[in-house]
């Protein structure tokens, strides 16, 4: 078993980093400073962090009018209530407004899986990605974390980063490069494309080499970048295999699948497989315990692409 | 001095006067917009854009300029009227208000209109916002102010006390809420529909420094805006008592007017009274 990494940490390093560099850094938060790891930026900016309380509408609204006098604020409080509780926040404060803000779902998905379906963020894909000019980022992994915090700080506009806290192992190489909006391909294959995100990401590649054993090559494509989505990317992927699974920790209503099927349906039709929690609200267990019981586990995507792959022959 | 007032004090009823005259025209032409606000608010713009705030229409994004935010966003029509008159934008583009494609909206839009500092329309909106600017200069040690002009009845809105809250924790004397207490929101008195009062106690006791002024009264509204003797470290909340639809005898304090479109009639009768006011 490689090594496993809360996703957290490097966001925090790749803040204080940021930070270091550019005095117009800020960060604003809701009474969320360990669950997003920001004791070290606070220890460092006492000045540079503002703590508005249990106040998400407040806080975006407080992120929009920090960036109105010149900063960058990056807000940072768990992804269930900063974005359903300021979702119109999100919307005309930011979006509509091309507020230079970036916001920080934190222990998105099912992270928080025994805090019940209150804590749990299986929508904050779907409302996000609804929304104009919002950049919606998921990193699989530290390394693009770190890199997806660099973007953000570096290029204008409004941003939505789902930060798990879920362990993963790092899944790309260390000369890995994000490219915002650009799918990296961690795998070929041209039987199958699982296309995955986020803390997926890791268990499509296990999925894959459990495929092998079936004779089956899958390519095991990263879609970071929710939106923009990286529409060619899903075009290959579509020609090249001929079927596509997508799995993802959400639900499987307006998420990555969502967003893929939009592409294959309308320029390059193949069957494909959405994995993800089916439109209920998922009961009480351990995030792991969740990920098991929705099938989003290597076992569970191999399976799920062998009976896509077995419907598909017998069409 | 005190005729330099006087003559200051005559040239804002003025600009008001036809701020009022041109918003009426405009409201009538694009057959929408929220006539009965725009006059409420009317005489605080006015006061703010022409004696003020630091603003300069040729530099829209000065980093040092005073922002001023417009959170009762639906009154766009006198924020318009206002800020064409001090020359962000041509006053002639007035005549495409809510008309297609026009960059104004029903609604301002910050992206596309220069001297707006936020998109607002959704209620509550703006004071939030406006704690961030504060907080902003503060960071910078920047002497910009801010100030938020909000509606009563948007007060029922949550997130107006949540940033209440902050400001006060904050101690942003740097910023300062106007309240259009007009008394009347959409279809009724705002006490009738979720009482408000006692407003200034509220203010207060989230640690605001409160003043209470005539809204229609230069001279008191300049004296509350140019006032030093606020009390420092704590945000400035001043309730302006209007009336809605001021200016026009027939709209004043009148609900139907929140968003009624005067008849060309109406209109003729309206435009007369304001004509008849500023030669008076």
């Amino acid at each position: 078993m490689s090594q496993l990494y809360d996703c957290r940490d490097a966001f925090a390093q790749a803040l204080e980093e940021a930070a270091r560099n550019d005095p117009r850094i800020v960060v604003v938060i809701n009474d969320s400073l360990g669950s997003s790891k920001l004791k070290g930026f606070k220890a460092a900016f006492p000045q540079r962090l503002v703590n508005v309380g249990i106040a998400e509408q407040n806080m975006v609204g407080v992120a929009a009018g920090l960036a109105n006098g010149g900063k960058i604020p990056f807000v940072s409080g768990a992804s269930p209530f900063l974005t359903a509780r300021a979702l119109e926040q999100i919307k005309v404060d930011l979006a509509y407004s091309r507020a230079n803000v970036k916001l920080c779902g934190m222990s998105s998905g099912l992270a928080y899986g025994e805090l019940g379906p209150t804590h749990h963020s299986i929508e904050d894909l779907a409302w996000t990605r609804a929304i104009a000019n919002l950049t919606v980022i998921v990193p699989a992994d530290p390394l693009e974390t770190t890199q997806a915090v660099h973007e953000a700080a570096r290029l204008s506009g409004p941003f939505f980063l789902r930060i798990s806290r879920m362990p993963v192992p790092q899944v790309h190489p260390a000369d890995y490069r994000f490219r915002l909006g650009k799918a990296s391909w961690l795998r070929q294959g041209s039987d199958v494309a699982i296309i995955a995100t986020g803390v997926m990401v890791a268990r499509a590649l296990e999925a894959a080499v459990l495929l092998t054993n079936d004779g089956i090559e899958a390519a095991v494509i990263n879609m970071a970048t929710i939106r923009p989505l990286d529409r060619e990317a899903v075009i290959e992927a579509a020609r090249r295999s001929g079927a596509i699974v997508t799995v993802e920790e959400h639900t499987v209503y307006g998420g990555l699948g969502g967003a893929v099927a939009e592409v294959v349906v309308t320029t390059y039709p193949v069957p494909m497989r959405i994995l993800g929690v089916p439109g209920v609200f998922a009961p009480t267990g351990s995030p792991e315990y969740l990920l098991e019981h929705f099938g989003l586990t290597p076992a569970g995507i191999r399976a799920a692409a062998l009976e896509l792959l077995r419907a598909r022959a017998e069409q | 001095m005190a005729q330099d007032r006087e003559d200051q004090l005559a040239a804002l009823r003025r600009k008001a006067n036809l701020l009022r005259q041109r918003d009426l025209v405009m409201i009538q032409r694009a057959g929408m917009g929220h006539i009965g606000g725009d006059f409420s608010a009317l005489d605080i713009l006015v006061t703010l854009y022409f004696a003020v705030l630091r603003v300069d229409p040729q530099h829209p994004d000065a980093p040092d300029r005073d922002r001023f935010i417009l959170s009762k966003g639906h009154c766009a029509g006198a924020l318009y009227n206002t800020i064409a008159e001090v020359g962000f934008f041509p006053t002639s583009e007035l005549e495409t208000f809510m008309k297609p494609l026009s960059r104004l909206n029903g609604h301002p839009d910050r992206t596309k209109v220069p001297g707006v500092e936020a998109s607002t329309g959704p209620l509550g909106h703006g004071l939030p916002i406006g704690v961030g600017a504060a907080l902003a200069a503060r960071l910078d040690g920047a002497a910009w102010r801010t100030y938020v002009l909000t509606g009563d009845g948007e007060l029922q809105e949550g997130s107006n006390w949540e940033a209440a809250m902050a400001a006060a924790h904050y101690a942003l004397d740097n910023l300062t809420v106007i309240i259009d207490r007009n008394r009347l929101q959409q279809g009724a008195p705002t006490e009738d529909t979720i009482r408000l009062e006692p407003l200034a106690d509220k203010w207060r006791a989230f640690g605001w420094a409160v003043r209470e002024v005539d809204g229609h009264d230069y001279a008191a509204l300049l004296e509350m805006l140019q006032s030093e003797s606020w009390e420092p470290g704590r945000p400035r909340c001043l309730i302006a008592y209007t009336h809605k639809g001021q200016g026009v005898s027939f709209m004043c304090d009148n609900v139907d007017w929140h968003h009624r479109v005067p008849t060309p009639e109406e209109a003729e009768r309206a435009l007369q009274e304001l004509r008849e006011a500023v030669h008076g």
